[in-house]
């Protein structure tokens, strides 16, 4: 009896504090309601909607009318001629962005941070977010324009003897210019985060290594490199997770069917089967597959900081 | 205590000049691109056919900017990208203002769970073609909604805003609550002045982004008159189609202008963001500042 009665005490308490928090806190609920509402409906519907690679999707009868058929879609795909190529060129650009333009902002940080004329050090850093500013549309405009047929690069290799080369035509120039020309983007605005943490190191540990006698080198290796290496491997997992997601944007601006055998990856793919193609089902079955193979790699690529750095994203 | 005085063997000096030179290098690297697009977007025509335009423009005329303002494609886009834009961003603000400053309050009952609830969001998503469907369904597509509601909180930029409230010094808050202000009062005449660091730092990542992209017009909105101009560029300059050509029948000078006008468009979309950025350094650096601490 005395049980009954606490429970009942206990669900009745329980009503009666969330009534007094909603009171309370009404106009903060009223504050997060938007943000509430736009989650729900462009973040938690669509991974419902994820639903539909397991299932043969029809338009008329929508996410939850359309008849089940389990893996087909994957096992369509994993028997594809093209799943192959696809998962190299996935995991290949991946490896090489990851692995050429990781280091670039860090070496860029550590050579501003040694120089001391402070207008210069301040024109410099402008000048190199400039990239980053600028649209994807606007770098791979320029990059066509100046590797043409006829363009200034081509132009210069003629002048000196050389065959003009179709960059845009010949896949074994794609994943070079795609990573050049992340690099050249994103290596400015990379490099801020890292002279921020330049900037914090203790003065007196380079007064110290002076005192000491080390080498310019020396203190770089000794001083600048540790102080920046947690935020250096954060950066690295948190690019991880990132760098797959948004690929497509860039590669649909430079690929033509030419050069599919290096420039395809799965979320072009995706693109082309799925809503070039309209088959919906299919490109969401593979978009999962790459969503899955992302959080593995960054599981992984955790696990593996975790074991060599003690450091870790959680 | 007293910073040592540094004297400067040889070698180092050799070294550190070796280092400034490099960054002088890649300033110029960073830079020639578009010191090329400009030169030859208000070269003379014939120079630029020609392709003897190396760094500094040859002749002067700027026909091919003239033309392009003339183009009816051309204004269309640019007025839809400075709407989306312009009211792109509002929409932003409001939305993730609002969020991350409930968030921000700790007495808030719900917080933990919205802070969990939004941040699942960043890792698991549906993807291209479950979003496709449901802007579909939601009979947003090919309207100007779908560019201005997804992505109307980005996860990373609300963490960022959050962090911001939370270091406002409570004082200021009890104060006003001990002056009967309510979350809203409290919010509007308290908090908001205060903010404008965190308002400027949003309004500069939202804004960019608005004015940069391309993928979800290309997916959502295939009528033209409500595209945006980095669509236009795309077909100009990535698929050199001839639309800024127009109605005109293509003769001999108006082939000149329309190569002109392929980098006089790259120049139009990225000029006002590159004008105002670099006023805006504050802004961002601080803005990268917050978010890597969070991280």
């Amino acid at each position: 009896m005395i049980e009954a009665r606490t429970n009942q005490q206990g669900i009745k308490y329980k009503l009666y504090r969330t009534g007094k928090y909603l009171a309370r806190d009404r106009y903060l609920l009223l504050f997060a309601l938007p943000g509430i509402v736009y989650f729900f409906i462009f973040c938690y519907v669509p991974m419902y909607g994820v639903t539909i690679a397991f299932k043969d999707f029809n338009a008329s009868k929508g996410v939850m009318g359309s008849e089940w058929v389990g893996l087909k879609w994957f096992a369509s795909f994993f028997s594809s001629v093209y799943f192959g190529r696809l998962l190299r060129n996935t995991l290949l650009l991946n490896i090489y962005s990851l692995v050429f333009s990781f280091p670039a902002p860090v070496i860029l940080a550590l050579v501003i941070n040694e120089v001391r004329e402070g207008t210069f050090k301040k024109s410099v850093q402008t000048i190199s977010y400039l990239p980053h500013f600028v649209s994807v549309v606007v770098v791979v405009g320029i990059m066509r324009l100046f590797l043409q047929s006829d363009g200034l690069v081509n132009q210069a290799l003629e002048s000196i003897g050389l065959t003009t080369v179709n960059f845009f035509s010949e896949p074994g120039w794609f994943r070079p210019l795609y990573v050049i020309s992340g690099i050249w983007q994103s290596c400015g605005w990379g490099s801020i985060i890292y002279l921020a943490a330049l900037s914090g190191v203790n003065p007196e540990l380079y007064d110290a290594a002076y005192v000491d006698g080390a080498s310019r080198w020396q203190r770089v290796r000794y001083i600048n490199l540790p102080s920046i290496k947690p935020t250096v491997v954060t950066l690295l997992i948190l690019n991880i997770g990132r760098l797959l997601t948004l690929g497509h944007e860039k590669i649909l601006l430079m690929y033509s069917p030419a050069i599919y055998e290096t420039a395809d990856v799965i979320s072009t793919y995706v693109y082309r089967r799925g809503i070039e193609d309209a088959r919906f089902s299919f490109g969401t079955a593979v978009g999962l597959f790459n969503s899955l193979c992302n959080v593995a790699l960054l599981l992984a690529a955790n696990a593996i900081s975790r074991r060599v750095n003690e450091t870790s994203l959680w | 205590m007293k910073r040592l005085k540094r004297l400067d063997t040889a070698s180092d000096r050799i070294v550190y000049w070796f280092l400034v030179m490099s960054l002088v290098l890649f300033t110029a690297l960073m830079l020639y691109p578009f010191l090329y697009v400009l030169s030859m977007s208000v070269s003379d025509g014939a120079e630029v056919v020609a392709k003897s335009i190396i760094l500094l423009p040859k002749g002067f005329s700027l026909d091919a900017y003239k033309q392009l303002f003339e183009t009816k494609t051309l204004i269309t886009s640019y007025s839809n990208t400075i709407y989306y834009t312009v009211v792109g961003t509002a929409i932003n603000l409001v939305a993730t203002v609002l969020f991350a400053y409930s968030l921000s309050r700790k007495q808030f009952f719900m917080r933990n769970f919205l802070m969990v609830y939004m941040t699942i969001t960043m890792f698991f998503s549906g993807g291209m073609i479950p979003m496709f469907i449901l802007i579909k369904d939601l009979r947003l597509y090919n309207t100007r909604w779908a560019l201005l509601l997804p992505g109307a909180i980005s996860v990373y930029n609300c963490i960022i805003a959050r962090t911001f409230f939370q270091s406002l010094p409570e004082e200021i808050l009890e104060s006003s609550r001990l002056d009967g202000a309510n979350d809203v009062q409290a919010l509007l005449r308290v908090v908001l002045p205060l903010s404008m660091p965190i308002i400027a730092v949003l309004s500069l990542y939202y804004a960019v982004g608005h004015w940069n992209a391309y993928f979800n017009a290309l997916l959502y909105v295939p009528s033209v008159s409500l595209q945006p101009v980095q669509l236009l560029l795309r077909r100009i300059v990535i698929q050199y189609s001839n639309d800024l050509a127009g109605d005109n029948i293509i003769d001999v000078g108006k082939v000149y202008v329309i190569e002109k006008m392929r980098y006089a468009v790259i120049i139009v979309t990225m000029l006002p963001i590159v004008c105002v950025y670099p006023f805006l350094q504050r802004f961002f650096m601080k803005g990268v500042m917050i978010g890597a601490l969070k991280s």
